[in-house]
């Protein structure tokens, strides 16, 4: 198991000094993704809060190559990248044993919509990169819109409650679902408030060999209107909630990895933030009601895969 | 050893790559450029070529391959055409901003709507402010040729900028044509050993590559990536000598057909120009004094030069094989006749579009613009600066 004191002592590759709002969660997870590997690292960032808080010219806090180009297709980037490494090993113009992993890096927006097809393209080509999306429930780098990963009745931007709406009148996409159907080699759902799982399956996947996926859930105190302070209390409620279960399908097999001792009801979720608010208005009851049952029956699927 | 090879366009463009054996390939198949990324799968699976050959899921992201592996630091090239480029719109402007020096070889096709796959030049055209340099060519000869060149162009330190060489889509990419392929040694090294600049894969160097501008620098290194468009003269005139030293045959920015006396002149590009030169030969017998202008390079557009060799003309028609809706003239004509403005000395100067969509363009319609260029150049009158070819209105 990984010691807090022995990362603490690495390097870090994303430094201080960007601009990332308080209580993000965003360089939380990818101070801990990026210690899971000791070796030269490449990663192709998708628009989003992590590229623009980071790289406003002159200034970097990217202290490993990294490569921006454009909003929907960090896969293919990464993947381009990826492709000229081989053909140059192949071609024997970088040196058979330099090994260098390859990381695509994209919001939900980035992943879950604009990016869906390059994503899946690059997997489904099998290249050995390994993608993380960052999953903070909306287009918070734009300010606030919905994406297909914004839950069933959350107030967005573009999704907002009102006297005829009860918010997002959509349940959330299941992008982890989508990945495992493409027969990759390794596929997760991770959180950062159980670290150590997060740190354990960023370093299984850049040991895996092919496509690697990641889906981590992250805080925005911004957009989901909490208290900065409580963003990790509130991750650890999603996966108590079983709204974000940790779970890991390796080689197709399904593995939960974290059972939260009593299931604790989703409005413990909902509560403290500030986006479901109108949900607690009596004609939106049927909106809790719903998003309850979507998640008693999505764990309970889980459970099944799981005992396959 | 150099031979005469039986191809079409799409496999003269094939045949370089294989010379060329670039380190990665990614490119999307889509009419009428199939056969260029078909032929290329079949000499990687038969072991000919060593290059990396990816085929991503769209053009978009073919081209999006293309710039994280030229970031990478390696050759690159791709090809494309009609939707397929205007798919990857977005990312030739990322191309050109990051100053990524892939080759794209484009089989020229109308875009949509109405869906039509023939040849014209409306897609390029729609991308000739992305930055990209542009080269047309005749004929499969031109094709090849262009091709080769363009990496060299394209590569120069001092360029840096990605480049389209464009083939008129089905009536080059799909003709058979008896083409000279030059030696593969002799290709290979013309065309060199990569040289590349800041590569992602150097991980020593820890590079940010494509981070935000604000108002404080994004206008300067616009200006810095112009300046590699403006540097590309020099260099594609002397690697277009060096093809003819090396080769025998030589390329310069544009080329004049029976110009030498002439006092009428008809510009048009790419494959037009082959029938344009039979129109030109009929009506010298006539003893009309009339010649033809071909430009070769779009982009950067040879201002200085057109301009010299047509400002004693005393009627100009410029051809264009796509329109620019609500424009005042074609992308082709708005460029010689802006060309032209500093000369005292200019000619009359009329626009014909024609071929839009594939439709054919024949030795008569040549000699029916030369009629009007004769009348103007007589009459000193204009009566219609914008009209259309074989077109039923």
């Amino acid at each position: 198991m990984a010691k807090l004191k022995d990362l603490a002592a690495m390097e870090d590759r994303l430094v201080a000094g960007h601009g990332m709002c308080l209580g993000c969660g965003i360089p939380l997870i990818f101070r801990i993704v990026l210690r899971a590997t000791e070796d030269p690292l490449i990663i192709a960032n998708a628009t989003g809060c992590l590229e623009v808080c980071t790289t406003i010219f002159p200034r970097t806090s990217w202290n490993v190559s990294w490569i921006h180009s454009a909003f929907e297709n960090a896969a293919a980037t990464i993947a381009g990248v990826e492709s000229m490494y081989k053909a140059l090993k192949n071609k024997g113009r970088i040196p058979k044993d330099k090994k260098i992993k390859f990381l695509g890096v994209g919001g939900d927006g980035g992943t879950y919509d604009i990016g869906l097809q390059a994503l899946s393209g690059a997997m489904e080509r099998g290249h050995d990169i390994v993608y993380v999306c960052y999953d903070n429930n909306a287009y918070a780098n734009t300010g606030g819109q919905r994406s297909s990963a914004t839950p069933l009745g959350a107030s967005a931007t573009t999704s907002p409650e009102g006297i005829k709406s009860p918010g997002k009148l959509q349940r959330k996409k299941d992008l982890t679902k989508i990945l495992v159907a493409h027969n990759i080699p390794y596929v997760a759902q991770a959180s950062p408030n159980r670290w150590q799982d997060l740190y354990k399956k960023a370093q299984k996947a850049f040991e895996t060999e092919g496509p690697a996926f990641l889906n981590i859930l992250c805080l925005c105190p911004t957009e989901w209107k909490c208290d900065e302070s409580q963003g990790i209390r509130l991750a650890q409620t999603a996966v108590d909630t079983c709204v974000w279960p940790l779970y890991e399908v390796e080689n197709g097999k399904y593995k939960i990895n974290y059972l939260p001792k009593e299931k604790k009801p989703v409005l413990e979720w909902i509560k403290p933030q500030g986006r479901f608010r109108h949900l607690f208005k009596e004609e939106n009851a049927w909106v809790l009601e719903k998003y309850q049952k979507q998640v008693d029956e999505d764990w309970e699927e889980l459970n099944k895969l799981a005992k396959l | 050893m150099s031979t005469l090879k039986t191809l079409n366009g799409n496999q003269s463009i094939a045949e370089a790559v294989r010379q060329i054996d670039p380190d990665v390939v990614a490119a999307y198949p889509i009419t009428p450029s199939t056969a260029i990324v078909e032929t290329i799968a079949k000499f990687k699976a038969d072991g000919l070529i060593t290059s990396e050959f990816v085929c991503p899921e769209s053009e978009h992201s073919a081209m999006s391959v293309c710039i994280g592996a030229s970031s990478a630091g390696g050759r690159v090239m791709t090809a494309t055409g009609s939707q397929g480029l205007a798919l990857m719109w977005e990312m030739l402007y990322i191309a050109a901003g990051l100053r990524l020096p892939i080759v794209a070889a484009i089989a020229n096709r109308a875009l949509s709507a109405p869906i039509n796959i023939h040849g014209d030049h409306s897609d390029t055209m729609g991308a000739r402010d992305s930055g990209w340099i542009q080269i047309y060519s005749e004929n499969c000869q031109e094709a090849y040729d262009n091709f080769i060149q363009a990496f060299r162009i394209g590569e120069d330190l001092k360029v840096r900028t990605p480049v389209f060489v464009g083939l008129d889509g089905f009536i080059i990419s799909h003709s058979l044509e008896v083409i000279q392929v030059e030696d593969d040694a002799k290709v290979k090294k013309f065309v060199g050993e990569y040289k590349p600049v800041y590569p992602l894969l150097d991980t020593s160097r820890k590079m940010t590559v494509g981070p935000i501008d604000f108002t404080d620098y994004y206008f300067e290194h616009k200006r810095n990536q112009i300046e590699g468009i403006e540097n590309a003269p020099p260099v594609i005139e002397a690697v277009g000598k060096e093809f003819g030293q090396k080769f025998g045959r030589e390329y310069g920015f544009f080329e004049e057909y029976r110009m030498d006396d002439a006092e009428l002149c008809i510009v048009v590009m790419s494959s037009a120009a082959g029938t344009c030169k039979d129109a030109i030969d009929e009506l010298r017998s006539d003893g009309k004094r009339i010649g033809l202008l071909k430009p070769r390079v779009f982009r950067p557009f040879p201002h200085e030069k057109i301009a010299e060799a047509l400002k004693k003309m005393k009627a100009v028609a410029v051809f264009d094989r796509s329109s620019s809706p609500g424009a005042f003239g074609a992308p082709l004509f708005t460029e010689v006749r802006s060309a032209l403005y500093d000369h005292k000395e200019r000619p009359h100067i009329v626009n014909y579009v024609y071929g839009l969509g594939g439709r054919d363009i024949k030795v008569e319609h040549f000699k029916e613009v030369a009629l009007k260029l004769e009348k103007i150049a007589e009459t000193g009158k204009v009566e219609e600066i914008y009209g259309y070819i074989n077109l039923r209105e």
